[in-house]
């Protein structure tokens, strides 16, 4: 007698606690192998791109904060250093170390979220609740700075909104201080641990070339030993001058990337101490008045200043006809900002850049003949975060 | 190639005729081509020992509605070796059906798929060109300046049919769009009056 064998086709999310957000995943199993695997975006389409084209450019900032929105900050730097190259500005030395101490907070902020909810997928549980209090503290410096702890609004064309509130530095110095414990408590927990390796080594091996091919950025191409990054390759603001070490895998599988960002936070610790040290008292946002809004004092005193403040928030600054394409190295990978202007206070065309759109891509290719276990494990540690993907 | 003219020397020389234009600008080179010589361009780029775009970063698309070629499409690349960066645009009127990059890079695919999406610019060659961001079902091209920024439909939960219903967009006031540009500078027609004024003198 013979037995009709058929593929079963199983739908993963869009309300699934280990698909990271709204994704549905069209699964096709043979048995408990996954043959091939078509993900369903858009859930979160929010249709960003074109809400930029209809504000001016000091109200596009905010959108950057809602894609990748556990680390806001880093978008935001993208379209600053986009309009701040188109204008020709120069940004204050003070305000370059403010924006880099916050990139990486936000880098440390999205690599705790990434490992320990990976962690978290594959069964263990306290990873995630000693993340989230650092993770609580981080989004108080974000609080302090900008009021609010998620969507900052912080980074200006020109520099930052406002300078860091009396006693911030000294809080993050200390927190620098305190926080290697905690990388090596949560490392005590899951580098050797044996249930994490079984589920993460040699699952969701990407090749140099498939890294390439699928057009991957950070963790996920130097997970496959690939020594790419964007601080240090293409350097913006004061990266330049700050000595850091570029984390590279070997095997380029899921092991490999989250030993890659638990590295980087160590990194991007020591970057932080590095600007406390180095920062100096200055301006922190460009001296040009027809970009940069005036203190609330000026206001009072200068008409002049008056002035500029209600061209600022009714007109917005003008940008010159240019195009250009600037990347920085998010935590997720290379995002980047194709901005287009045609001489107006809005931009003509933004085109967002999310690396989470492309290492989804992959995810086919990843998944082909694993289990479908591995999915959770895989997922997690591509780093997927909706609100990028989506736009 | 490390150094930015000499790449786009070699590219020119390399190229001659199917480049209409070449530029640095902000440190990456834009060039210019037509949509059939798209193919031989990016294979070149990726393959040569000088030039190895091996990375294709994004396509995207940009609107121009007032042009007769309407649709400028957009590619960035990426070469990890020598960290540089080119842009390769063309223009193409609408409805034309232009050719698909997945067989040269395998990451083309949902980017391709996006610019269907957002623009309705068809691939030929494309495995599967479907719609990615948008709703299922959703009509139109959202990106495309002439789609209004409210859209055409909204979506809402029907008591009497108790499913999620989409029916036409009602504001209760029309969506406004200021022209803040200021009149001691000019709004747009007085802006072009001083611009020309400018050139006479």
């Amino acid at each position: 007698m013979t037995k009709k064998i058929k593929n079963l086709n199983l739908n993963f999310g869009p309300q699934h606690p280990a698909a990271h957000g709204v994704l549905r995943l069209i699964l096709e199993l043979d048995g408990e192998v996954v043959e091939k695997a078509d993900p369903h975006i858009g859930l979160l389409h929010r249709g960003t791109e074109k809400l930029i084209e209809n504000k001016t450019y000091m109200q596009a900032v905010p959108y950057f904060d809602r894609l990748d929105y556990v680390a806001p900050m880093n978008q935001e730097h993208a379209f600053a250093l986009a309009v701040e190259k188109i204008l020709k500005i120069d940004v204050p030395i003070r305000a370059q170390f403010i924006r880099v101490i916050f990139c990486e907070i936000g880098r440390i902020l999205s690599h705790i979220l990434n490992v320990t909810t990976q962690a978290m997928d594959v069964g263990a549980l306290t990873p995630t609740l000693w993340g989230f209090e650092e993770r609580e503290k981080l989004m108080g410096f974000y609080e302090r700075v900008s009021g609010s702890r998620l969507h900052a609004n912080y980074f200006r064309a020109g520099g930052v909104h406002q300078d860091l509130p009396q006693g911030l530095e000294e809080d993050i110095d200390e927190f620098c201080e305190s926080f290697p414990k905690i990388i090596n408590d949560l490392e005590s927990l899951l580098t050797d641990n044996r249930i994490f390796k079984q589920r993460n080594v040699d699952i969701g091996v990407v090749t140099k070339q498939d890294a390439l091919d699928y057009s991957f950025s950070g963790v996920m191409i130097r997970g496959s030993g690939v020594p790419w990054d964007l601080r240090k390759s293409q350097p913006y603001d004061c990266y330049e001058n700050l000595d850091f070490k570029v984390p590279v895998g070997k095997n380029g599988d899921c092991y490999d990337r989250y030993l890659c960002r638990i590295e980087e936070m160590k990194e991007s610790v020591s970057i932080i101490k590095q600007c406390l040290l180095k920062m100096e008292k200055g301006p922190i946002k460009s001296l040009d008045g027809k970009i940069s809004p005036p203190s609330k004092k000026d206001i009072k005193q200068s008409m002049e200043a008056l002035i500029h403040h209600f061209k600022l928030f009714t007109e917005g600054y003008r940008v010159p006809k240019d195009e250009i394409y600037t990347a920085v190295e998010a935590p997720k990978g290379e995002f980047g900002v194709y901005l287009i202007s045609d001489g107006s206070s809005k931009p003509y065309k933004c085109k967002i850049r999310a690396p989470g759109f492309s290492h989804l891509q992959s995810m086919d290719y990843l998944i082909k003949g694993h289990m479908l276990a591995d999915v959770p494990a895989v997922l997690g540690s591509l780093d997927i975060v909706f609100g990028e993907v989506d736009r | 190639m490390k150094n930015l003219e000499d790449l786009e020397k070699k590219i020119n020389s390399e190229l001659t005729t199917k480049i209409n234009k070449t530029e640095i600008k902000h440190n990456h080179i834009y060039l210019e081509t037509d949509k059939d010589d798209l193919i031989d361009i990016c294979l070149f780029l990726k393959t040569n020992n000088d030039t190895k775009f091996r990375q294709l970063i994004d396509i995207t698309v940009v609107d121009y509605p007032e042009r007769s070629q309407r649709f400028e499409i957009v590619y960035l690349f990426l070469s990890h070796e020598f960290n540089q960066r080119i842009v390769i645009k063309y223009s193409i009127s609408e409805n034309e059906v232009i050719p698909s990059l997945t067989s040269i890079f395998p990451s083309a695919n949902w980017m391709e798929r996006e610019v269907f999406d957002m623009y309705g610019v068809s691939f030929k060659d494309h495995p599967d060109l479907r719609r990615i961001l948008t709703d299922y079902g959703f009509e139109g091209h959202p990106l495309r300046k002439d789609f209004p920024l409210t859209g055409h439909t909204e979506v809402r939960y029907s008591e009497d049919e108790k499913k999620v219903i989409s029916e036409p967009v009602k504001l209760e006031q029309n969506f406004r769009n200021f022209d803040y540009e200021s009149p001691w500078e000019g709004t747009k027609y007085i802006k072009d009056k001083i611009e020309s004024n400018d050139k006479k003198n």
